[in-house]
């Protein structure tokens, strides 16, 4: 009978923990998108790269751990209110606003151009060794080019065009490259990753890995994928990119950040992008 | 007049900083995580002790514990163990231990350290994301401590 008891309380203690699992988990929903070129279909989850072995089975867009009505802004380009700022970037893509009257489009002809390159950022850059992300590349052009002062790595400009360059690899297959020239920045940017700062003693890992799909107060905590970026954040009314989420997720521990931009946030977004490696880049998404 | 400047720096010193019988945050004396001796030489106000745990600035604890006999709190947290019955399962020194670091109970628990203030890694100032100052303050002082004891030690099932 004693037995018995145990048994049964033990069976409602894990009943208890399989219902918070299931409220705990990603949304039931896929992504599909009707654009003028066909439906685009989204891998929202899929199985977790090789190297996340023991620590992540399936990776999960952040899309799925947003609410209905967020995730119904993204399925449908009139509601999405990124297409805003990927709009303006646009224009800015077509301005002649170089020193001498370059553009964008001077150079690179359509921001099609572009397509596939957004997909497999942060890379290392062939000629110089250097890792790049993509404000580096945009603030090569800017400078160099055009002959301008270099734009705000967060600035309105920057990720405005950060939003052009991304929806022309929309729906592509995120795939960062690891090895090789990458693989002494991907190993910093682990580290960064696991590491616990400030006064919370928090990393990356301990919400997006450990904890993901449960609530700290209401935040669902995603994985923290960045496959989505940027982002129209609704709970900032703007476009957010994956370096401006890092400082805010750092500041949060009551630490100090590194700043936007920083060798140490650009080395933590290729090992955040590689763990995504196998969902789909979302183009502009839209966030809470 | 000399006396009297001494009696002023005094009291603002008691109004600026910890009473002088509490016992600071490095000179806590944790036995296998547990915290025998009050932080503050008192016991604690339980009602005081609601308050630090359900106050966002303060020690929010409510951002990742249910607490079953605090249903009136919004959006409770749940990647932390439920507080209900918490003081069945631990004596009031062991629960002291856990609130004042966690860390010296459960190796490595996601559970920040209220009473702590130093051996971080890049500090900062409080929110700003900009280094911190000097020596941080602990997240709370030795009286929120003792309250939110003398609150958890009622949570018996």
């Amino acid at each position: 009978m004693q037995q018995r008891k145990v048994t049964w309380l033990a069976a409602t203690a894990l009943g208890l923990a399989l219902t918070g699992m299931a409220m705990a988990d990603p949304a039931e929903d896929t992504l599909s998108v009707e654009t003028d070129d066909g439906t685009i279909d989204f891998v929202t989850q899929t199985a977790a790269p090789e190297f996340l072995k023991g620590h992540l089975d399936t990776i999960y867009s952040g899309w799925l751990f947003r609410e209905d009505e967020t995730r119904a802004l993204q399925k449908d380009d009139f509601d999405n209110p990124a297409m805003v700022f990927y709009d303006r970037g646009v224009d800015r893509w077509n301005a002649t606003i170089g020193k001498n009257g370059e553009s964008c489009a001077g150079c690179h002809q359509g921001p099609e151009s572009m397509a596939g390159l957004r997909a497999v950022m942060p890379r290392v850059d062939e000629k110089s060794g250097k890792l790049m992300i993509m404000e580096d590349y945009i603030n090569n052009c800017v400078t160099e080019r055009m002959g301008l002062e270099k734009w705000g790595t967060t600035s309105n400009e920057m990720k405005d065009m950060l939003s052009v360059i991304s929806m022309q690899s929309r729906g592509e297959i995120v795939n960062v490259k690891i090895d090789g020239a990458a693989a002494p920045f991907w190993e910093k940017g682990k580290e960064i990753y696991y590491t616990r700062y400030g006064q919370l003693e928090m990393s990356c890992a301990n919400c997006h890995e450990d904890h993901y799909g449960q609530m700290i107060r209401a935040d669902h905590l995603s994985q923290g994928q960045i496959n989505g970026f940027p982002t129209y954040r609704l709970k900032d009314a703007g476009m957010v990119s994956a370096q401006q989420r890092f400082v805010g997720c750092v500041r949060d521990t009551r630490a100090e950040t590194f700043k936007a931009g920083s060798d140490e946030f650009k080395a933590l977004e290729l090992y955040v992008a590689s763990r995504g490696n196998g969902l789909s880049v979302e183009g502009v998404s839209v966030r809470h | 007049m000399t006396r009297h400047l001494v009696q002023a720096t005094l009291l603002a010193l008691a109004a600026a900083t910890p009473a002088f019988s509490d016992t600071a945050p490095k000179d806590v004396v944790f036995e296998e995580g547990a915290v025998a001796q009050s932080l503050t030489g008192k016991p604690g106000n339980p009602e005081e002790g609601v308050k630090v745990m359900t106050t966002n600035a303060l020690g929010n604890c409510v951002a990742c514990h249910v607490v079953g006999a605090l249903p009136d709190v919004q959006f409770p947290g749940n990647i932390a163990p439920p507080l209900d019955g918490v003081a069945d399962r631990y004596s009031e020194a062991q629960l002291r231990g856990i609130v004042a670091n966690a860390k010296m109970t459960f190796d490595g628990s996601f559970m920040p350290a209220f009473y702590k203030t130093d051996g971080f890694i890049r500090p900062g100032d409080g929110y700003t994301g900009k280094a911190a100052g000097g020596e941080l303050p602990p997240i709370l002082n030795a009286t929120q401590i003792e309250d939110v004891v003398a609150y958890l030690v009622t949570l018996k099932e």
